[in-house]
């Protein structure tokens, strides 16, 4: 095909992606000459309504930015709140929010990977199509995204917008009964994990290297979930508060996602991210896992991102059995707190990556400015980054339909979630 | 595979948090089993793309809140032979229409992005039913899955389905919860909010903060008066009115009727 041949590809929107957004490319004389990931999903302006309303609402209303990942906006607005007002959860309340954590993570990834991103690499348009000749796949994927979502309702009652958190701890204490009864679930279903594991290292994923820059949270003794330290692959150790000294957002004009990047570069977080900077933190089964795959982390090639979330369900899993295995004696806590005036930050792991919530309080307790960075304006413009390389690898005098396809694994491989940073793709390919 | 008279079904996403589409993707087995009843023609998330497929049921995620949206939501409805609204924002409006309760949306917009002309928002997040005729809504932040479920059944079998729009506390009796309004003076919205959840927040030992929206006959000026003997101020009595379903009838009245002002004052 001639380079010089005008090609335009026109997508309205990129799916097996949570939100909406859009891609322009264009080529001319084989060279990418403009390329931008456009997002437009309606912003809904939760920073705004957050202020003036009370520590519950908050924990609420922060939930309701993500119906896929509510725990984690919960979780990181429950540490500042605390963080706030000093009040210090118990042992046990801790280890509950880690559970409920931990089903998160298996269930989001679960989703992606069965639903959104397999399809991709086995060559069909949608899971359940993909379910008609792989049914073993699809239910590996369901009963994955089922125990997750139970691990959540434990302590949450609902696995969309859980409703038991509060400052300090819970509303309720789960049944000892129901406790026993999700041990045995668990137990029953990590064998499906290792499978999963070893069934995602054998997909035909393309191999590529690229460099890029880690950031994730890190606890010295066990893999970082809900709290920990900000570490980079450029050597960085902060706390939360410290996140703003070397995070800056920004406003590109294509995009109702504000941009992030760390000392004016373009970063990665998530999965990958966390694999690469905290392997040696995982359970001893969970690495030896990865050595069986033959995968070797830190690995710089984008769609072992993949593999990650694969091995991450399955330290989601063993951790949670042991959490829950040896659950502290449940005591919790008053309800009652005072409140002062004063500023908090706090960031936890969510699925897709490094979450951070900063919120100043008036002395009653309610909120006088709030602001968040969710994980998917963090991956933005490392997205755009790898885009660039990967259709690079690829062969730009390939058809336009190749490189569509090739460009929406390459943004699904990230698993953004637009409801998150607000998002629509399109793609336009204009070859001059 | 069942023949090719299956029903067509769309899902459609507008302003949401993509929480009550999951309804569908967290169906698990379940979901096998609907894909054989019926054609999903049109749904982003899980991969089908066709959004101006003529389809008997589409379900519709998310508030209207752009031009864009305004727009797409007609054609959705000429499209469609029902339209059912799944969740608070698309019945309602949702948590994002309380910048509708000050006109705040100039003002919000520019206080988060530094460049506020790139973004093209409606002044009002608005329910779909605002813009367009909706034979059914479901209401719930998120939506409860029993509700989808039987939703369908019934659409496939060619009855109109119907939920109770009866009162939170029937159903804690119904479960034998203990009263928290009664025993522990929490501010529940239980008595004004209708029953779809299962009584999770008291059955959780937590005030209901309405997200299944008015239950019938809600009787919100007497429960105003309960919460201001528990103590509580007429700004945090405005806030358990105007929270997730701020848009919906009695409660915008209710929340409006104590705090005048409005809950965002311009000048904030």
């Amino acid at each position: 095909m001639s380079e010089d041949r005008p090609i335009r590809i026109h997508v309205p929107a990129i799916t097996r992606v949570e939100g909406e957004g859009a891609l322009h490319l264009e080529i001319d004389g084989g060279q990418i000459t403009r390329l931008t990931l456009e997002i437009f999903e309606p912003p809904r302006f939760f920073e705004k309504f957050l202020e003036g309303r009370t520590p519950q609402e908050v924990i609420d209303i922060v939930a309701r930015i993500c119906g896929i990942c509510p725990v984690a906006y919960q979780v990181t607005a429950v540490q500042a709140i605390e963080k706030a007002f000093g009040i210090q959860p118990t042992p046990w309340s801790e280890t509950m929010r880690r559970v409920l954590y931990c089903g998160e993570w298996i269930q989001s990834h679960a989703l992606h990977i069965h639903m959104l991103a397999a399809p991709d690499f086995l060559g069909f348009d949608t899971a359940l199509q993909m379910g008609q000749k792989h049914p073993e796949i699809l239910r590996r994927g369901l009963h994955l995204q089922r125990i997750g979502n139970r691990l959540i309702c434990l302590g949450g009652a609902r696995s969309v917008h859980p409703i038991g958190l509060r400052p300090g701890g819970f509303f309720r204490i789960p049944d000892r009964a129901d406790i026993a009864t999700l041990i045995d679930e668990l137990e029953t279903v990590l064998p499906q994990a290792e499978e999963l594991v070893e069934w995602a290292a054998s997909l035909p994923l393309p191999a590529t290297a690229q460099r890029f820059l880690c950031v994730a949270l890190q606890e010295p003794h066990r893999y970082a979930i809900h709290r920990g330290e900000i570490v980079t692959s450029t050597g960085l150790r902060l706390t939360s508060d410290d996140y703003e000294n070397h995070f800056r957002e920004h406003q590109v004009p294509h995009s109702t996602a504000l941009w992030s990047l760390l000392d004016g570069q373009p970063y990665l977080v998530g999965p990958l991210a966390r694999i690469n900077l905290g392997f040696d933190t995982l359970p001893e089964a969970t690495r030896r896992l990865a050595a069986d795959a033959g995968i070797h982390f830190p690995s710089q090639n984008p769609y072992h991102g993949i593999i990650a979330r694969a091995l991450e369900i399955h330290f989601a899993l063993v951790e949670a059995l042991t959490l829950l295995r040896t659950l502290p004696r449940a005591e919790q806590c008053d309800e009652a707190f005072t409140p002062i005036a004063t500023t908090a930050t706090a960031c936890s792991e969510a699925p897709r990556g490094l979450l951070w919530h900063r919120y100043a309080f008036h002395e009653d307790g309610s909120v006088g400015e709030a602001r968040i960075v969710p994980p998917t304006s963090q991956n933005q413009a490392r997205i755009e980054q790898d885009l660039r390389e990967a259709l690079q690898q690829y062969g730009l005098e390939r058809d336009a339909d190749e490189l569509r396809r090739r460009a929406e694994t390459v943004i699904r491989n990230y698993d953004p979630c637009i409801s998150c940073a607000t998002h629509f793709i399109r793609m336009e390919i204009d070859r001059g | 595979m069942a023949g090719p008279t299956r029903p067509r079904v769309a899902v459609h996403k507008f302003s949401s948090c993509d929480g009550c589409q999951l309804a569908f993707l967290n169906l698990g087995e379940a979901l096998l089993t609907l894909n054989e009843l019926v054609e999903i023609r049109h749904f982003v998330e899980a991969g089908n793309y066709d959004p101006d497929a003529p389809v008997d049921i589409a379900f519709v995620e998310g508030s209207i809140s752009t031009p864009e949206e305004a727009e797409r939501i007609e054609a959705v409805r000429a499209n469609s032979r029902w339209l059912v609204t799944i969740g608070a924002c698309a019945t309602a409006g949702g948590l994002q229409a309380l910048r509708n309760l000050n006109d705040s949306n100039d003002t919000w917009r520019g206080a988060i992005y530094a460049r506020p002309e790139y973004i093209d928002t409606l002044d009002h997040a608005e329910p779909v039913g605002q813009h367009v005729e909706v034979d059914l809504a479901l209401w719930g932040c998120p939506i409860d899955q029993r509700q989808l479920v039987a939703t369908i059944r019934d659409l496939l079998f060619g009855v109109t389905p119907a939920f109770p729009e009866e009162r939170v506390c029937l159903e804690c009796k119904r479960r034998h919860a203990v009263c928290i309004m009664v025993t522990q003076q929490k501010p529940c919205m239980g008595p004004v909010t209708q029953t779809g959840c299962g009584a999770l927040c008291p059955r959780f030992g937590r005030d209901c903060y309405a997200c299944f929206g008015p239950a019938e006959n809600a009787a919100t000026d007497a429960l105003a008066a309960i919460f201001r003997r528990f103590g509580l101020d007429p700004r945090q009595i405005a806030h358990r009115f105007l929270f997730i379903n701020n848009q919906a009838e009695p409660f915008t009245t209710a929340g409006k009727a104590i705090l005048p002002m409005g809950l965002y004052r311009s000048d904030e």
